[in-house]
């Protein structure tokens, strides 16, 4: 009887395994059959943009132009090519209270090739970013193959970046980071008028992480403001996690409305979710595209974040840099592109004129305006006032497509 | 004697040896020719990557949170 049941449950294991089998030798089968059937994929578009970009807020103005030129040699490659800029003025709250400006501008430049086999699309790509006090490079790897009749995408990408940290007024500081960056994205056409997203992407960071120029404040009673600063420290290590979901759908009327959600964990005990919506609409008698924005984030900050040490030297690693802190942030987007029409256009060529702006406001649970000491305030340590501000940031810029 | 069976498997299963007991696999159910509404450039999730890139700069620098921002995202190289 034992042996009776004992060879039908073997019997019913190797079925379960024949069918398991069956269905992903099947699934293999017909990628195959889709992968070498169905039409080929395509090069990015070819086009030059130019762009001005400006940040403005919290006493802060970052701005600077951005070139991105994008050319097909043959029919297989496409080289793409990208400078830009950030100049830097103003100080944010950080330098104003420590009185430690760290960097004037940033310039970044970025090569990039990509190589089209059928439905396989294999990308490199460089990176140089270099500021006084910071250089750094990041080469990457990338490959996306179409599959299911062209509605799915599988997409994979690996960055390793170096980076070189310096200090100005310094010449002995100089200190190293590296950051891994892996990430696994499947785009996926749902239905006639729907397109969804699932990103993922990991990230290792080793080294030197923290800015050499911010600090932390302790309470010191000897300090006539009751507190003194110390500089950060960090660990060397940051590893984290986020996955994003986003999906476009096409309105029974021309228009398209566009959610994103994200949730990102690290092991600094930071953990953050945002959620945006946006709505395009283009008025076609008057050649114009326009966009409106809504963006929410929220976050918890590092384990290691205070406002205010209880004492000199209080944990193993510190810090106080409010993107660190427990906050939140909405961002409101308009923006409106214009096609230009076919006599204006330059070269006669698809031209485009954009402008857009987001005003982003920023509020802080966790990290207090000590400002308000100078401004002659009486707030105990640790009593002052939670610290918010809003930025504006736009983006106007002209595209052509070849 | 194992090893040998299973090199085997595969070459059987090609030959249609599991047919009738193969799940139904779903046919790509957006045709080529129905797919106009997603060739609009506004259905693109991101149709100016110039402009997006310097967004997901701006989100990196001013928030913790990094990484899965779809194909306009990478990193900035910035500190």
């Amino acid at each position: 009887m034992a042996l009776k049941v004992g060879r039908e449950a073997a019997v019913a294991v190797t079925k379960k395994f024949r069918e398991s089998y069956c269905a992903l030798a099947k699934f293999l089968l017909c990628s195959v059959f889709l992968a070498s059937t169905a039409q080929a994929a395509v090069l990015p578009e070819e086009r030059f943009d130019t762009l001005y970009h400006s940040y403005s807020g919290g006493g802060v103005t970052i701005d600077g132009p951005s070139i991105l030129v994008r050319k097909n040699v043959g029919n297989n490659v496409s080289l793409s090519a990208n400078y830009y800029v950030d100049m830097i003025s103003g100080a944010s709250i950080d330098v104003r209270t420590t009185a430690s400006r760290y960097t004037e501008e940033r310039d970044e430049f970025s090569v990039g090739a990509d190589y089209l086999v059928e439905k396989t699309t294999m990308s490199l790509s460089y990176t140089n970013s270099s500021e006084n006090d910071y250089q750094a490079e990041t080469v990457g790897f990338g490959i996306s193959q179409d599959f299911f009749g062209d509605l799915s995408t599988l997409s994979m990408r690996a960055t390793f970046g170096s980076d070189d940290v310096m200090r100005n007024g310094d010449d002995e500081f100089l200190e190293h980071a590296e950051h891994r960056r892996y990430s696994l994205g499947w785009t996926q056409i749902l239905t006639t008028k729907l397109i969804a997203e699932l990103s993922v992407e990991t990230v290792a960071d080793e080294g030197f992480l923290n800015n050499p120029y911010r600090s932390v404040r302790y309470l010191d009673p000897s300090s006539a403001l009751g507190f003194s600063y110390q500089a950060e420290l960090y660990p060397t290590t940051r590893n984290s996690d986020a996955v994003a979901l986003r999906a476009k759908y096409r309105l029974p009327y021309r228009a398209a409305i566009k959610t994103e959600y994200r949730h990102y964990v690290d092991s600094w005990g930071i953990t953050a979710d945002n959620l945006e919506f946006r709505y395009t609409h283009p008025l076609e008698s008057e050649n114009l595209i326009l966009e409106g924005k809504l963006r929410f984030y929220k976050q918890k900050g590092a384990d290691f974040y205070s406002d205010l040490f209880p004492y000199v030297d209080a944990t193993n690693f510190r810090a106080r840099d409010k993107e660190l802190s427990d906050y939140s942030d909405i961002a409101i987007g308009i923006g409106v592109t214009y096609l230009v029409p076919d006599r204006w256009a330059l070269f006669d060529r698809k031209n485009t004129l954009n402008l857009y702006w987001d005003y982003m406001m920023f509020d802080y649970e966790n990290f207090n305006n000590v400002e308000v000491h100078s401004g002659g305030g009486d707030y105990l340590p640790g009593e002052e006032p939670a610290y918010n501000f809003n930025a504006h940031v736009v983006r106007a810029y002209w595209s052509m497509w070849f | 004697m194992t090893k040998r069976a299973l090199l085997l498997l595969p070459a059987l299963l090609l030959l249609g040896g599991c047919e009738s007991m193969m799940p139904k696999m779903p046919e790509p159910w957006v045709k080529p020719y129905e797919r106009h509404y997603l060739a609009d450039p506004i259905m693109s999730f991101e149709r100016d990557p110039v402009a997006a890139g310097f967004m997901n700069h701006v989100y990196e620098a001013r928030e913790s949170a990094r990484g899965a921002e779809g194909g306009s995202g990478g990193g900035c190289g910035c500190n």
